[in-house]
């Protein structure tokens, strides 16, 4: 099964890419970069078809539930748009999951006997807390690579770190990655690192917190590794190979990408 | 039995096998052929593709493909049989003892037979754990505190009967209690494979010792968190290991975490067999080196020390092993049973 694209029509490639900022919130990845979705379409009368997978028919209703309704809702803020239908695939909830979703009810609702004690949106702070985390490792690391001390790290504030000239591409998009959840969390200053809750970083803890941050990355590409290995097993379908297929052109993700790494992404912190 | 460059015989138990039967004809439902469907999704994704079976063997494989695999083929001395029922799953069970057992009786040397409780069984339970200690003699029990039973998707043991089987356990000796805390395949809300519950369980049952299998990835920090509090917690390495194929960098950070929360008397290689084959694993496990710059930053080494405790002398002691007894066992220098003597000396004594 690969991307399916429908037509030439501009509206499928502004679903794309409004879908593209919708996250898995175990991996912190994309749910179009990770392959989950199959499939836009976009009928006669502005509704919008969306075909989505999961590497197991086990994978947890609730994460498949977040992903979903954030495709809704990413897709229903198009001004176009009159209705949102997402079609999840092969998974032991699907038709639950389907059917809550298009009736536009919750996840507690819908799952009403069995989630009872589930909190979506406390799921969705303790994922979006590691996600800053390890965004911020990223940077952390790019940082320590290049032989800047401890010190300069701590004393860095967010302008400062949007307009550094970077040398690598990739730590360019994880430091425009990192300064977007820093808004999110990090406490109201302008410092650049802070913990999760908006603390300073104690110099003399460094090493203890980079490690912390380490850990949250080593389960989280945990995840990542046997989510990708699995979908694979699974669809059958070939591995990557990194280079942007028709659907990223169509969708204007390519382009997107670029300007974001020459821009440096944005340039202030505040909430 | 491993050999080194240098000649030394490396004994080696696996921590974590089974003899399962995830055939068509065995399914009950879609969640069992889903259930199967899933695990060849880790044995693809993560075997070196030599190693990689066509569906239908690796749905039922049987037992003599086992014993090859694991002892002929592969390096395994001995294998710990982990039961996992899933008779919601499967008609006759997917992984029993009863099953396993038939095995062990066959080569009862090379398998150490291990069973399960459920505490949803409540009393009936108790009574069935105390047939298999007389039946079997086992001294663990494999958990799966995810499975499905009716309307109930999993428990944890923290719950009240759980409790009452692990005071059980005390009593029968059944001390060791490996738990299945590793990727969630649970389905809704609750996170049945959460290792928070062996924090609880460790620090009431300071007699058993509790082999989190999987070492609770992704939830390794949590699990570095308990087990550097608790002494009698163990990491079964089975899931973190293949890595060391497809994705060597990950499984060195995973490893050296593991190395330096845990130490290398606390880690258990474990194959996951018939998810991945021994053989290859064994091999690139004794191959492989961390990198310089892992070994300075964490200050911990896999050296041929560490190797031999996590390939076998760690199950070993919690399984009451008498390694060189058993080495002479199994290469035929030494009798089977007490009073009894080899061919080789009942031979020299006849002068033949």
């Amino acid at each position: 099964m690969t991307p399916h694209v429908t037509s030439g029509d501009p509206r499928v490639a502004e679903v794309w890419a409004s879908l593209a900022a919708v996250t898995d919130p175990e991996l912190d990845e994309s749910v179009t970069e990770l392959r989950f979705v199959t499939e836009v379409d976009v009928d006669a009368e502005d509704r919008v078809h969306i075909g989505f997978r999961l590497p197991t028919y086990w994978c947890a209703a609730n994460f498949a539930f977040l992903m979903a309704d954030d495709m809704r809702v990413a897709v229903s803020s198009l001004p176009w748009v009159r209705q949102v239908l997402v079609d999840l695939r092969d998974h032991m909830y699907s038709d639950t999951i389907n059917e809550g979703l298009a009736q536009g009810r919750s996840f507690k609702s819908t799952f009403s006997d069995e989630a009872v004690d589930e909190d979506l949106d406390d799921l969705r702070r303790t994922f979006r807390i590691k996600a800053f985390q390890r965004r911020q490792e990223a940077v952390i690391r790019y940082l320590l690579d290049r032989d800047w001390s401890v010190q300069a790290i701590l004393d860095l504030d967010c302008p400062h770190l949007a307009t550094l000239a970077i040398d690598d591409a990739e730590a360019a998009r994880q430091r425009g990655r990192y300064l977007e959840i820093r808004r999110e969390f990090g406490g109201p200053g302008d410092t650049a690192f802070t913990t999760a809750q908006g603390e300073p970083i104690d110099p003399r803890n460094f090493a203890e917190y980079l490690s912390l941050l380490r850990r949250v990355r080593i389960n989280t590409e945990f995840n990542g590794h046997l989510c990708r290995g699995l979908l694979q097993a699974r669809y059958d379908d070939p591995a990557p190979d990194g280079e942007p297929t028709l659907a990223d052109f169509i969708a204007g993700r390519v382009a997107t990408q670029v300007a974001k790494s020459n821009t440096g992404g944005n340039d202030g912190c505040r909430k | 039995m491993f050999k080194t460059a240098e000649g030394e015989e490396i004994f080696i138990i696996d921590g974590h096998t089974h003899l399962w039967d995830g055939s068509k004809e065995n399914q009950k439902n879609v969640h069992g052929a889903q259930f199967i469907d899933c695990f060849y999704g880790y044995h693809t994704a993560l075997s070196p593709k030599e190693y990689v079976w066509p569906k239908e063997k690796f749905d039922k494989y049987g037992a003599e493909t086992m014993y090859n695999d694991l002892f002929v083929e592969g390096y395994d001395d001995m294998a710990i049989f982990q039961p996992t029922y899933l008779k919601d799953f499967y008609v006759n069970g997917f992984n029993t003892t009863e099953q396993n057992a038939v095995l062990k009786e066959k080569h009862p040397d090379r398998f150490i037979l291990n069973g399960a409780w459920d505490p949803r069984d409540g009393e009936a339970g108790i009574e069935a754990l105390h047939e298999l200690v007389e039946k079997y003699k086992i001294k663990g029990v494999k958990l799966y505190t995810a499975e499905w039973k009716g309307a109930s998707k999993g428990w944890k043991l923290t719950d009240e009967w759980a409790q009452r089987y692990m005071a059980e356990c005390v009593k029968l000796g059944v001390k060791n209690i490996h738990v299945h805390k590793g990727p969630t395949i649970l389905p809704l809300n609750r996170d049945a494979f959460d290792v928070a519950d062996i924090d609880d369980a460790a620090t009431s049952f300071p007699e058993l010792n509790f082999i989190v299998e999987h070492c609770g990835l992704p939830r390794l920090d949590d699990f570095c968190w308990i087990a550097v509090q608790e002494p009698n917690v163990y990491g079964g390495l089975a899931v973190a290991l293949p890595f060391i194929h497809s994705r060597p960098d990950y499984f060195n950070q995973v490893i050296s975490e593991l190395l330096f929360w845990l130490g290398p008397d606390r880690l258990l290689y474990g194959s996951d067999y018939a998810i991945w084959s021994p053989k290859w694993m064994v091999e690139k496990f004794m191959a492989h080196e961390l990198p310089d710059t892992i070994k300075k930053d964490k200050g911990v080494d896999l050296n041929l020390d560490a190797k031999r405790k996590i390939l076998g002398l760690n199950a070993a002691k919690l399984y009451d092993i008498d390694v060189p007894a058993h080495k002479a066992r199994l290469s035929g220098t030494a009798p089977a049973h007490a009073g009894e003597q080899t061919m080789a000396q009942v031979a020299e004594v006849l002068g033949d």
